[in-house]
């Protein structure tokens, strides 16, 4: 069976929704954070995937910016939630409620 | 060949993000999405975009991981493990992910042929001889005046380097200097920001961080469902 297009797309979005569903079931800020870093690299297979079947470099151009600007991210994110853990002693959203009201 | 290495990669990849929303222990997590990403760099590879596939090791198994790995073991979150599960709500979540698939795979239907052919070896494979200094009689090295066609047969490495810092574009071609620059402002940007929100502050707490530490829960807040069940 030959690889096509379509099977690289397919993983990459069985992937994001892997993400997309640890994103909404878990409640560990941690993990969430970890899936969205999935949901990221998900993203990043389809643009390497597009990039080499249309024969550009560019899609491998964006993935690599993409990376960097995740590594900012994350650290910028983890930061936020060191700053939190000190405020209010939790990492579990459904103890974060203080913009509810 | 080719196939199997695509489902072996694929396949790992998977199971082990799987792995890192299934998990109770966040750090077992962490190693997960490590290995995750290992296989996913091996795809990267199939794909030939080597330079990328050593990116993604280096950076995002490598640098974010230990900076996850850090923070969970920094904020000691073993306590926090034993909530039970929602299952409706676990239903729920199942559900939006097979929906969101069915619509990927409704779209899929729609790949142009052109694009969705099986890969065929561009005449040559990739000539790392293509693109190297050459060393003139008097042993002085000399930069190589390189002509288009010898760019694009350049290996991923050398061709991702000219597309980001070409200066002399051709006509259609893209310019990524500046988005490189910009993005080395966002580094700075970033670091600055989390050094900001880390320092510990020196002063004694201000009165309201106070009422607030009263009100938040102590250290393990949800130990009784886990002993009702």
């Amino acid at each position: 069976m030959e690889i096509t297009l379509n099977h690289y797309l397919a993983v990459a979005a069985i992937l994001f929704a892997i993400g997309l569903m640890g994103v909404i079931m878990r409640r560990n800020l941690i993990i969430i954070y970890m899936s969205l870093e999935i949901m990221l690299q998900a993203a990043n297979l389809t643009f390497v995937a597009f990039s080499r079947f249309n024969g550009h470099l560019d899609g491998q151009v964006f993935v690599f910016f993409v990376i960097t600007v995740a590594a900012a991210e994350v650290a910028v994110g983890l930061a936020l939630i060191v700053a939190l853990y000190r405020l209010k002693r939790t990492t579990q959203i459904q103890d974060l409620t203080s913009l509810k009201f | 060949m080719n196939a199997f290495f695509f489902w072996l990669f694929s396949g790992g990849m998977i199971i082990f993000a799987l792995a890192v929303i299934l998990n109770r222990n966040a750090v077992a997590s962490a190693l997960c999405f490590t290995f995750s990403i290992a296989f996913m760099a091996g795809l990267f590879v199939m794909l030939s975009a080597f330079f990328l596939a050593a990116v993604q090791i280096l950076v995002t198994a490598g640098a974010v991981m230990v900076l996850f790995l850090f923070i969970i073991m920094l904020l000691d979150l073993t306590a926090m493990e034993h909530i039970p599960r929602q299952k409706i709500w676990m239903g729920c979540t199942l559900v939006l992910a097979l929906g969101f698939l069915c619509l990927v795979a409704k779209t899929l239907a729609f790949t142009p042929p052109a694009l969705n052919a099986p890969l065929v070896e561009q005449s040559p494979p990739p000539q790392v001889i293509s693109i190297k200094p050459q060393v003139n009689a008097e042993g002085v090295t000399q930069n190589v005046d390189l002509s288009q066609s010898q760019i694009d047969r350049g290996d991923d490495t050398h061709r991702i380097g000219r597309l980001l810092f070409a200066t002399r574009l051709r006509s259609g071609q893209t310019s990524y200097v500046a988005p490189f620059e910009i993005t080395s402002l966002l580094i700075l940007v970033a670091t600055i920001g989390v050094i900001v929100l880390c320092k510990q502050e020196e002063r004694p707490r201000p009165r309201s961080h106070e009422v607030i530490d009263r009100e938040a829960p102590p250290l393990t807040p949800k130990k009784e469902p886990a002993l009702k069940n």
